[in-house]
């Protein structure tokens, strides 16, 4: 069987499985975010910290909720990498320097996974188990509560309460994420990655690492998390043995993405304005996938002839496993490797940097892919829906002033970052030292940098060294802009929306559920994204592929 | 209630009736009106007006930077970029002073109705005092006899008289004003034609209606639309993130071996923001409610036109948006053995000197289905007509020895002493059904009855199809029975109906559609209906309407058609769609502008870009000249559509989407590549280029 065909077996197999789960379990997260019942775990919890789950909050209750919440976390975090040498089970591996710990509690609390450490050398066992898993676990319930609240605004009529974020965030890590993560751990124990206690071992001389990986590898992509608990990320035969585990994998990545679609369809009560958004998600992505395939499987130059595109890939996977894992984890905000991006052509490198730049909304992150593409939606809405004649509506909600300003807001904020960030960073001489590669590739590697953080991806074009105070901090700062201005601003707009009566739509209302409306958006998507970053694109990947 | 057909007036020329049906149409363009604007245009280079713009701020502040550098390093590129940058301010300046001209001009016409009036005063006594018009305050009652102008807008409370009304609407037949009802009010302006009345003066002078108008078409008081602040924010946001794009760009450009010259960069920005939208974004609002003044509806906000645009509900009155305003004669009914001929020439020869509409309909009913003559034969006029008085309430003629009559049934039948069962049954039924029924008698012989009913107007079952699929409901209002509205209802095809309906039912329906979040739309004239005026999202009162009314709407009618209700509401979403054509096609027009500058921008970093030079355009500086020259032209070559609005045709929104993304948003990808290709082969022309 040659690669080509493997490759869309592959395509077929993860397809295949993404559908199967799409009606049942999207279906079952609307249910646990409308169920009025609480589970008896929760309900205790409830009591321990004092939340009446019953009490709906406005959306600057929500928000502070979602800030204070985030804050604690990361100050946690950072002070167990800091108090690391008097923690059980930590190999002696010494406290995390300040600077890389600051960054790395940024990073795992926001959902980013950036790593700018080598993991089996710098943490142990208790850092990543209480640590790094517990935020793998926790950012991830956070973004679906964002979303969940969102689309509520979108429900509810002349109200100010958006639901509790206690009670979301409660629920998607007891009803979603934990069961789900585990049955993914088991699966991938049984698939053969790595499951230990022990820090390594040592055969014939040269040593290697061991890990609870599995449960960190089933959140991490579970989550689109994407921080490996070894440096080789998923390309490490521990992480991701198999090209099995390796499809396992990526469908993890997506599968919660993808469904959340069906969830909104069903909140919203019209399954076909789900199926609009996934189709979205869908083509982007496959459109994404294709030119990154061509591109990989015709190397340009003598080295890439040479290597026949394989530089930077793991044999076991091949080009189509490593391009399929590399436009899922860039299309979502896993930032999870099994190959190095910095390796790949100039056009499929530049396809994993476009895919981050359009906002990572095919299919995106745990919640934020859905409100990201929501948001782009209302662009969309906005700029062609006056085009039929009326004030823009978008489920029988009018946008006005306030309903476009937070969207605007949400969606100035990943651009900005990228750009004064990647234009910051290039302008700085320290930086020219900071690189592997001169030229277009050289400054491709500094855009990557900014739109990982900016788009809490995590993934890195590797070959720029980050680790100095500069890249840790601007990067640290990236990824907080990056996660909770969009935040803001989305539950402002769920707010504002909340209070608006809902309209049902007719035959002069601007149809949100037609595939035009998908066309629509996609081209939204990408026009935005072109127009903002086509001259930096330019001097980077583009300048390469046209070599 | 007078009620006219659409006559243009404050701009007589040049504008087309439009009658009901037909697509919305607007003022010709003319290109003098650019060169009377330029005064105009030239006065807003003021920084402090351009502020209330941010793109074109943005550009503002660009020109200024460019033209700076081209004093400091005076290159023939830097200058040629500097005085289209200028352009570029300039044009924009000159779509809204145009937008701005044309209400000026209906201004003027308006202020010449205005002169110094001398207003008779009643005293407590009744003696009477002579005072300036200017002088007046409200609750004043003044005297207008014959020949006199009304001194303010107020109420008559004493007294008939014929008013001419033609300064304001334009309609040259007088209209009766009295005291007491719906028709009691009248117009600062406006000329008393006959008898004598008594007004209760209910302005302050310069707060009177003319004054208001004047204001509005002049835009003093305009104010930024919520649509309008919309999106005006989210062109200021895509100015910003290309603000970003540009500054980032300048350290890249730097790594990558060549910063770039401020004239390149600001060159670049102004091209990416949508400056054409910007500007024309306000010009497009002026000329919404120019168009609506053109069709003699005075919006008192902009905000109105807009929700125009929106609305969901449409109250309609029956009488005169629906049906005729006068019933006409559709059946005749013989009766006690006479023949159908018989009856029909005897109501044809009794109705010859009937000269009421209804009189003539029956006349046109005989001749269209009878084929008898249409008028009166050489014979016929000879005889003696006796012509409907309000006293005797009956028409006829005395032709030989016969006397034809025909009235009112209890009329004739106490005229004639005849008691007839059959007629009776039929009167009581045409009642029944809402028709009103006429008797025909010949001498003593009653012949028939002839049914006179509502008439719906030819083509509005179609116009309400239309409005339905553009997914406006229509409702019907009548004081008719249930038994009637039904009836015509059904005939209309309107989807609702609201019989026997008072001001208070009016009032419950609105509240009723709005608690459902939709936008409800009406018109009115009476003093009842203000409360129901100001609680519909668009009110459209009758100029003829009282103070009351006018007051409570938010829009003013000067012919007092209800039809045009319809022609407000396509006007409200041409407007919208117009705002949404060009920022679609502002936004596509974007990326032929890379296409042009990117490559002459990295063409020397990165050789290999010099392939996105796809229009192979001559030169870097050609390149980056031609963009610029296109940003600015094409505000230029769209104006007349920003005033004019983009075509519309009443249809679905999937329809009207379609086309308009296909015409703006791929006619915007495509168009600037063609133009800008056609502008660099004349621009290259120029030595040093």
């Amino acid at each position: 069987m040659n690669d080509t065909v493997a490759g869309l077996l592959q395509v077929v197999l993860l397809l295949v499985l993404l559908a199967a789960c799409y009606a049942p379990l999207g279906d079952y997260m609307a249910k646990v975010f409308t169920s009025e019942r609480h589970w008896r775990a929760e309900a205790v919890l409830y009591r321990i910290v004092r939340v009446d789950p019953s009490s709906g909050q406005r959306w600057p209750v929500y928000a502070a909720g979602v800030l204070g919440f985030s804050f604690v976390s990361i100050v946690l975090l950072y002070l167990l990498q800091r108090l690391q040498p008097i923690l059980p089970a930590s190999f002696d591996r010494g406290a995390v320097g300040p600077a890389t710990a600051f960054n790395t509690a940024i990073s795992f609390v926001t959902n980013t996974n950036w790593q700018s450490y080598v993991p089996e050398q710098t943490l142990g066992n208790t850092v990543q188990m209480a640590g790094l898993t517990v935020q793998n676990i926790l950012s991830a319930a956070l973004g679906i509560a964002i979303a969940v609240a969102l689309i509520r605004g979108f429900l509810r009529s002349n109200t100010d309460r958006i639901g509790n974020f206690w009670v979301d965030l409660t629920r998607a890590t007891v009803r979603i994420m934990l069961p789900f993560g585990f049955v993914a751990a088991v699966l991938l124990v049984i698939m053969g990655v790595t499951m230990s206690l022990h820090s390594g071992g040592d055969i014939g001389g040269s040593t290697y690492p061991l890990a609870p990986a599995a449960s960190q590898e089933a959140v991490k992509q579970l989550g689109t998390n994407g921080g490996g608990i070894f440096n080789a990320n998923s390309a490490h035969p521990f992480e991701n043995p198999n090209p099995l585990s390796n499809l396992f994998e990526i469908f993890l990545m997506l599968v919660i993405p993808v469904s959340l679609t069906r969830t909104f369809g069903t909140m919203v009560g019209n399954r076909r304005q789900g199926t609009v958004l996934l189709s979205v998600m869908g083509g982007l992505w496959a459109v994404m996938l294709t030119l990154a395939w061509l591109s990989e499987t015709h190397p340009t130059g003598a080295a890439g002839i040479a290597a026949g595109g394989m530089e930077g890939k793991e044999l076991r996977f091949g080009i189509p496993g490593s391009i399929l894992f590399g436009v899922s984890t860039t299309g979502t905000s896993t930032g999870a490797i099994n190959s190095l991006h910095d390796s790949y052509s100039g056009g499929a490198g530049g396809v994993t940097l476009l895919n981050m730049l359009f906002g990572e909304v095919a299919p995106g992150g745990v919640g934020a892919g859905l409100y990201g593409l929501l948001v782009l939606a209302i662009i969309a809405v906005f700029l062609a829906g006056l085009m039929v004649g009326r004030t823009p509506e978008y489920l029988g909600k009018k946008l006005g002033r306030r309903e476009v300003t937070a969207a605007a807001v949400s969606i100035l904020v990943m651009p900005s970052v990228v750009l004064i960030g990647a234009g910051l960073a290039i302008a700085l001489p320290g930086t020219l030292d900071a690189l592997n590669n001169d030229g277009a590739h050289g400054f491709s590697e500094v855009l990557y940098a900014y739109a990982s953080a900016a788009n809490n991806n995590g993934s890195a074009f590797a070959g720029l060294t980050v680790t100095s105070d500069f890249f840790q901090t601007t990067l640290g700062i990236a990824m907080l802009l990056g996660r909770f201005v969009p935040i803001l601003a989305i539950l402002a707009l769920a707010g504002s929306l909340a209070q608006q009566k809902r309209v049902d739509a007719g035959a002069g209302t601007l149809a949100t559920d037609k595939p035009l409306f998908g066309l629509l958006v996609g081209g939204t998507i990408v026009l935005v994204a072109a127009l903002t970053f086509f001259p930096a694109l330019a001097l980077g990947p583009l300048a390469e592929a046209l070599a | 209630m007078t009620r006219s057909m659409t006559t243009p007036t404050l701009e007589r020329a040049a504008e087309e009736t439009v009658s009901s049906g037909s697509p919305v149409k607007a003022g010709a363009f003319r290109p003098a009106q650019l060169w009377a604007a330029l005064p105009d245009a030239l006065r807003k280079l003021d920084p402090r007006t351009q502020l209330r713009n941010p793109v074109m701020f943005v550009v503002w502040v660009g020109s200024v930077l460019v033209t700076l550098d081209a004093i400091s390093q005076p290159t023939l590129f830097g200058w040629l970029i500097a005085v289209w940058l200028w352009f570029t301010v300039l044009f924009a300046n000159l779509a809204e002073a145009v937008a701005e001209g044309r209400g000026k001009a209906q201004a003027e016409s308006l202020r010449r109705t205005q002169r110094d009036t001398i207003a008779r005063r009643l005293r407590a006594d009744g003696s009477e005092e002579q005072i300036g018009g200017a002088e007046l305050r409200i609750g004043d009652r003044v005297v207008v006899e014959a020949r006199e102008t009304i001194p303010g807008d107020g109420d008559v409370v004493e007294g008939i008289a014929t008013v001419d009304e033609s300064a304001i609407t334009g309609e040259s037949a007088p209209v009766v004003r009295e005291a007491g009802g719906d028709r009691s009010s009248v117009t600062g302006g406006t000329t008393v034609l006959s008898d004598r009345i008594v007004v209760k003066i209910t302005t302050r002078p310069g707060e009177s209606f003319v004054d208001r108008m004047i204001a509005l078409v002049e835009g003093a008081s305009r104010q930024k639309t919520p649509n309008e602040i919309a999106l005006t924010i989210l062109l200021s946001a895509l100015t910003i993130i290309f603000l970003l794009a540009v500054v980032a760009l300048q350290p890249m450009s730097a790594y990558a071996g060549g910063p770039q010259s401020v004239v390149v960069l600001v060159a670049l920005l102004v091209c990416l923001i949508p400056t054409t939208i910007g500007a024309l974004l306000s010009a497009i609002g002026i000329a919404g409610m120019d168009r609506l003044v053109q069709r003699n509806v005075l919006a008192k906000s902009g905000r109105a036109v807009e929700a125009a645009g929106d609305i969901d509900t449409l109250l309609l009155d029956k009488t005169g948006t629906i049906t005729f305003g006068n019933r006409q004669a559709t059946e005749l009914i013989p009766v006690h053995g006479a023949t159908i001929e018989e009856l029909a020439e005897a109501a044809r020869l009794s109705s010859l000197a009937d000269q009421t509409p209804e009189g003539r309909s029956v006349v046109a009913l005989c001749a269209r289905e009878y084929g008898l003559p249409a008028e009166a034969t050489t014979d016929e006029a000879r005889a003696e007509f006796v012509p409907f008085t309000a006293q005797t309430r009956m028409s006829g003629l005395d032709i030989g020895d016969r006397r034809i009559r025909k009235a009112a049934a209890q009329t004739l039948l106490a005229a004639t002493g005849v008691q007839s069962g059959e007629v009776q049954r039929w009167v009581d039924l045409i009642s029944d059904e809402g028709g009103t029924p006429l008797v025909v008698a010949d001498d003593d012989r009653v012949l028939g009855v002839v049914r006179l009913s509502d008439v719906v107007k030819p083509g509005i079952a179609q116009r309400f199809a239309e409005l339905r699929a553009m997914g406006i409901r229509t409702v019907m209002v009548t004081g008719d029975n249930p038994r009637t509205a039904r009836a015509i209802a059904a005939q209309a095809g309107v989807d609702d109906h609201l019989a026997e309906a008072t001001p208070e039912d009016k009032m419950a329906y609105i509240r009723r559609e709005q608690e459902g979040g939709r936008l409800v739309a009406m018109t009115g004239d009476g003093t009842n209906d203000a409360p129901a005026l100001a609680q519909a999202d668009v009110g459209v009162a009758m100029n003829t309407g009282t103070a009351a009314a006018k007051e409570a709407g938010n829009m003013v009618d000067l012919d007092s058609d209800p039809t045009k209700l319809i022609e407000i509401v396509e006007i409200g979403k041409q407007l919208l769609i117009t705002r949404g054509a060009l920022t679609t096609f502002s936004v596509a027009n974007d990326l032929a502008k890379y296409f042009a500058i990117l490559p002459a921008m990295f063409a020397a970093l990165y050789p290999s870009l010099g392939a996105l030079n796809v229009m192979g355009l001559h030169s870097p500086q050609s390149a980056i000249l031609s963009a610029v020259i296109f940003n600015a032209l094409i505000i230029i070559v769209l104006i007349p559509l920003a005033l004019r609005g983009v075509r519309y045709r009443p249809t679905t929104a999937d329809r009207l989407l379609r086309r308009n993304l296909l015409v703006y948003g791929l006619g915007g990808v495509v168009l600037p590549f063609v133009g800008i290709f056609l502008i660099d082969l004349l621009v290259r022309l120029i030595p040093g280029m």
